[in-house]
């Protein structure tokens, strides 16, 4: 596929037991149309790229803990160093997990309260629009998303949490089909039904449902799609301000 | 040397599998359980005799890796092996 010359460039980082990297990789080039490339775990560069994505899957087996192991592969110094400099960090899933154990995003995801693995669509509110990741999403739109996940019960302790929601730093929750955040729209136990949050500065998201399954009429809905297009329409405007 | 290593999780975090075996228990009869709380437990063998230098190697991979602030508390002993 041709790439015009103010494309984005994604990395995809594929761990050992990353399982979404290529759902992702095929919204990017296939849906998209944009740049896409894969990054290894043991690669110590990030080759150019705008974005990086770390996908859904079981990085490292979720030995000991999730994300627990794939914070201290090679590739996670560089991430770490992008994301200081401004770069976007996107985590997805088991990727949300691993920037947590890393520190760059607050809190940890433990075991879903049901202590069941959760397999089904969920309703999200988003609540920040002024995110590369969500600028083309209106004030309050409710997106389809499914979530797959044992353990996305996201877990601060209160003073962390009361200084995240200060700050706005909470995307999506978890919310009935009409916007409203309900406990029984919660799948997982996550404390302010949280489905996704970002940093201070608002270049790393984490995110436990999966955009990437749903961005095709064929997957049932399109909603995921909205949130890459806002990477690719919106991240270079803001890399570039 | 090994460090048995016990990490739990903290107090303020809800521990759905404790919650469950708790309720299991009672309904087996141990009424007089009040709460369960499941951690984990970790051997790790030491090429060390020096028992400092073990405490302040072994407290760092528990900082470092074996338990996560955020969620767990952890705590270990030294014992030296049996030849």
């Amino acid at each position: 596929m041709l790439h015009s010359e103010n494309s984005m460039k994604f990395g995809v980082v594929v761990f050992p037991g990353t399982w979404s990297d290529r759902d992702c990789g095929w919204v990017i080039d296939q849906v998209l149309g944009e740049e896409l490339i894969y990054l290894w775990h043991k690669d110590t560069d990030l080759k150019g790229c705008d974005c990086v994505i770390l996908p859904g899957g079981f990085a490292y087996g979720d030995y000991l803990r999730t994300g627990a192991i794939a914070r201290f592969a090679p590739i996670m110094e560089q991430i770490g160093e992008f994301a200081d400099k401004g770069g976007l960090v996107w985590g997805i899933c088991n990727g949300f997990q691993v920037l947590c154990e890393a520190g760059l995003l607050p809190g940890a995801l433990i075991r879903n309260a049901s202590l069941e693995f959760r397999c089904q669509w969920t309703n999200l509110v988003v609540e920040r629009t002024d995110l590369p990741f969500t600028a083309n999403c209106t004030e309050r739109e409710v997106l389809r998303v499914p979530i797959s996940h044992g353990e996305g019960n996201y877990f601060a302790d209160p003073a962390t949490l009361s200084r995240m929601e200060q700050r706005g730093q909470v995307v999506f929750r978890y919310a009935d089909p009409t916007g409203r955040v309900l406990p029984t729209a919660n799948p997982n136990g996550s404390m302010h039904n949280i489905a996704g949050i970002v940093n201070a500065r608002g270049n790393v998201l984490g995110m436990m449902p999966h955009p990437e399954r749903c961005a095709e009429p064929e997957l049932g809905g399109t909603d995921g799609l909205k949130l890459f297009k806002s990477v690719a329409e919106n991240a270079l405007k803001v890399l570039v301000s | 040397m090994v460090a048995r290593v016990i990490v739990t999780p903290k107090p303020v975090v809800n521990d759905p599998q404790g919650l469950t075996v708790k309720q299991g228990l009672a309904s087996l009869g141990f009424r007089e359980v009040s709460d369960v709380r499941i951690g984990k437990y970790i051997e790790v063998s030491l090429d060390t005799t020096s028992e400092h230098e073990a405490r302040q190697r072994v407290e760092e991979m528990c900082r470092q890796l074996l338990a996560n602030h955020v969620i767990e508390d952890f705590k270990f002993e030294l014992v030296r092996e049996k030849r």
